[in-house]
């Protein structure tokens, strides 16, 4: 981007604040975004990219600082006067009308009419051309319900470019795709690119700079970091930028020798679906990954073994001692604890205080005849905030406004609190951001040197390579390979094992 | 970062929505207090609170209810069929000892049995009070044989009639009732799972929580509040009939609203309620004090109900 140095930035942001209840959100935040490039917003959950965005689109007023628009300056204060200025936000949330057609919704707010009557046949041609321009493979007519996810982010864009949009916000537009989805996504917006629009692309993924940004910036705790190009734009470079340290210690935990105790056995479990005839041990101290496509069965093993499901057979045996399941509640009480992956519909009480998100599970043990105990858990909930580290205003905070990071956190200060001996995580990073991930897997470190069996579940590859001592990898509800050397464990290994490309490797079943 | 003004500003917001529909029963009780002289006087006040009693208990146990986004439609048929029951007990000399005690059990084993309909059942919470309601009714009837019950030498009848210096016992069983459901809600665990079943009842089934023991609890809950309804009803007028506490559903229902419980669950408080049967009350006692019509108080009271929500609903926006 060298000519862009000689033209005057389309959009610049300066000293930009804005805070909410207790938040400061955005603490003079500059940035500039010149035409034809794609400017990636880095930070993790609560930096503030997501409010900087906001204000920019029109959802938010700032309480200080100013926005100019090729030198003008601009104060939307509704998405639609943003979008007739010529800036278009398209994130998740806002997305389209799913009642109605492509076209009513790209004219959607600005439908062409005589005296109050329709004009289709206008706005069918009209979103044609554009939908032709996108390479679109549905037409005006085509009702938005039967499109998807990533065919609806095309009719939004649709709808960016039939406003003359300069400059186009996209707020995690990949975290709902497929990966041929994500190829297909990051073409159009090179050529939307070329055709002189200004992109502004926020994402958490890192492995997508290299492919889509020409410049990136990073916010942090509300603040404007810094922006890097071209070689700086390293993935070591940007995390540390991020988080304010190095990438180094991210897994902030050292691989133990192998151990071999049978502390917990899983014997023939099976649900007669998606879990057939499973069984694994696995040792004191030892993070046991579970990989595996999703679909493999994983999460359904361990809603097994936790008793949140019913199967046909299976045994779970615990220091020698087979234990009776029949149901969350027998679980926990023989010191299973099991942080689902869905944390807000199947783990937290959003509107509930922080406090008693922490204490759900040992309120009971606490109180008297039932009565809650109340400096008892005051004080079981300060120390989990501080052993955890979670950032909230106070215990009293509802779940609901805490950043994803400190949502899970709440959920693993929950589960600790039983002092279990089996600890399942399923999908315990899953939207979390860098720090977060970094704090959470510390954590666990911690926690496995106590002795307790962790059992990790994870789509993402990289973590469970860099975090579990031992791989066991599913496909179609039946563990097809258990990788106990530390040494071929690497995600090559994982994803021929979990694709099926290498044959199952039952060697490790006595 | 100025942060003392801005945490002030949060404290008063703070305080300001713990108040809820309060700010809204104050000016309402102004407004009569002007409009009608007699409005204010204490005898007039304790006949507010005694002829909101039987509402408030019933709508406490809605409460409890609504907090784990159900809905009991039932209350009014049980109210009459405990009535009755009550009433036939109290004719029946060999089962004098029991007046009080065998209504509130049938109440009770009425509400367990809502509950067990839809926790192990696991039948729609709205057909199982639908079908409850509608053959309480009937049953109601029946037991009355389609006529009124009468018992001049009742033996609860202080229940309804008597009082504690100014104050009818009526008035002091329904407050007791508040404190009660208010201690379980705020100060027992049992308290904390209701509100963490209705605010997610998956994620409470996986902490542990026994959800179908909360959904028996809450509508046994409901059922003996309405037998204890039941009773204080028959103890007032020395009587029952199947026609009881026909409709006293809807305005429990109107009450929990009011006090700003989410009839999706999982938010909300039984004081909120308390306030919410109150405004009903001054409502009907003010208006045909002013000698307004039956007519327009439902209208005015139906106005209201959507008035009061509307506005809770824009305060919470602001503090947002």
């Amino acid at each position: 981007m060298t000519e862009t140095t000689t033209q005057a930035p389309i959009l610049t942001v300066r000293n930009l604040s804005k805070s909410f209840p207790g938040v400061q959100a955005l603490d003079g935040v500059s940035l500039d975004v010149y035409t034809g490039e794609v400017h990636v917003l880095m930070g993790e959950n609560g930096a503030g990219k997501s409010t900087l965005m906001k204000i920019l689109a029109g959802v938010y007023l700032a309480d200080g600082g100013e926005i100019t628009l090729e030198g003008e300056i601009i104060r939307p204060t509704t998405p639609l006067e943003a979008m007739d200025l010529g800036i278009t936000l398209i994130n998740q949330e806002l997305g389209v009308a799913t009642n109605l057609t492509v076209a009513e919704n790209v004219f959607m707010g600005s439908e062409p009419h005589k005296w109050g009557i329709i004009d289709r046949g206008y706005m069918a041609e009209k979103t044609q051309e554009v939908l032709e321009k996108l390479g679109a493979p549905f037409g005006p007519e085509t009702p938005t319900a039967t499109l998807k996810v990533a065919e609806q982010q095309q009719v939004d864009i649709a709808r960016a470019l039939m406003h003359h949009s300069r400059v186009l916000i996209m707020d995690e537009p990949t975290a709902a795709l497929s990966e041929r989805e994500i190829d297909k996504l990051f073409d159009q917006i090179k050529a939307l690119r070329e055709q002189g629009l200004a992109i502004v692309y926020i994402s958490h993924r890192l492995a997508e700079v290299s492919v889509i940004a020409d410049r990136v910036s990073v916010l942090r705790d509300g603040q404007y970091i810094g922006t890097v190009s071209g070689d700086d734009m390293d993935k070591n470079n940007i995390v540390s930028m991020m988080v304010g340290r190095s990438l180094k210690d991210f897994y902030g935990h050292e691989v133990s020798e192998t151990k071999t105790d049978r502390y917990l056995v899983v014997h023939d479990m099976d649900d007669g679906k998606r879990v057939k005839h499973v069984s694994f041990q696995a040792a004191a101290g030892e993070i046991l990954g579970i990989s595996g496509l999703v679909g493999s069965g994983r999460t359904e093993l361990a809603r097994l073994i936790f008793g949140a499901d019913r199967g046909n057979s299976g045994e779970v045996i615990v220091n020698g001692k087979s234990l009776t399941i029949r149901s969350p509640f027998d679980a926990i009480r023989q010191g299973i604890a099991y942080v689902p992956e869905e944390r807000k519909s199947q783990g937290l009480f959003l509107r509930m205080s922080s406090q008693e998100n922490i204490m759900m599970n040992v309120m009971q043990q606490n109180a008297r005849f039932g009565i809650l105990d109340r400096s008892n858990n005051d004080s079981m909930t300060l120390a989990a905030i501080e052993q955890l580290n979670i950032r909230l205003p106070n215990p009293k905070t509802p779940a609901v406004s805490l950043s994803g990071g400190n949502q899970q956190k709440l959920l693993l200060a929950r589960w600790l609190q039983i002092q279990p001996r089996v600890l399942i995580l399923d999908e315990p990073t899953r939207g979390v951001d860098v720090g977060a991930k970094s704090e959470i897997y510390r954590l666990i470190g911690e926690i496995v040197r106590k002795g307790v069996v962790v059992i990790f579940i994870s789509s993402e590859l990289p973590e469970v390579v860099g975090l579990a001592q031992r791989v066991l990898v599913m496909r179609d509800g039946r563990i097809v390979s258990d990788i106990t050397d530390k040494k071929k464990i690497n995600q090559e290994t994982i994803m021929a094992y979990a694709t099926g490309i290498r044959e199952p490797d039952y060697s490790f079943s006595e | 970062m100025s942060s003392t003004p801005s945490t002030l500003k949060q404290k008063h917001s703070a305080i300001w929505e713990s108040l809820g529909i309060l700010p809204i029963l104050v000016v309402i009780v102004i407004l009569f207090a002007f409009l009608n002289g007699n409005f204010l006087r204490p005898n007039n006040l304790m006949n507010v609170l005694r002829q909101a009693s039987i509402n408030i208990v019933l709508a406490a146990g809605m409460t409890l209810v609504i907090l784990i986004a159900g809905i009991d439609l039932s209350v009014g048929s049980i109210l009459a069929s405990t009535a009755v029951i009550g009433l036939m007990v109290s004719l029946n000399p060999s089962l004098q000892s029991f007046t009080i005690a065998i209504p509130l059990l049938a109440g009770l084993a009425f509400g367990v049995l809502n509950g067990v309909l839809i926790a192990y059942v696991k039948l729609p919470f709205f057909i199982v009070v639908l079908g409850t309601m509608t053959a309480l009714r009937g049953a109601s009837y029946l037991l009355a044989n389609g006529t009124t019950l009468i018992n001049n030498d009742l033996n609860f009848a202080w229940i309804g009639n008597s009082y504690v210096g100014p104050v009818p016992w009526l008035a002091i069983i329904a407050l007791a009732v508040i404190v009660i459901v208010w201690f379980i809600l705020k100060k027992t665990v049992l308290g904390v799972r209701i509100y963490a079943v209705g605010g997610n009842a998956q994620a409470a089934r996986l902490t542990g929580i026994n959800v179908k023991f909360i959904i028996v609890f809450v509508y046994g809950m409901s059922g003996l509040l309405s037998g204890l309804g039941g009773v204080m009803t028959a103890s007032r007028l020395y009587s029952a009939s199947g026609l009881l506490g026909n409709g006293y559903e809807l305005d429990a229902i109107a009450s929990v609203i009011l006090g700003g419980t989410s009839i999706s669950g999982g938010s909300g408080s039984v004081i909120g309620t308390l306030f919410g049967a109150l405004i009903i009350a001054i409502l009907n006692n003010g208006l045909t004090l002013m000698n307004v019509s039956y007519f327009w108080q439902l209208v005015v009271r139906g106005v209201v109900i959507v008035l009061a929500v509307l506005i809770e609903r824009f305060r919470h926006r602001k503090v947002d």
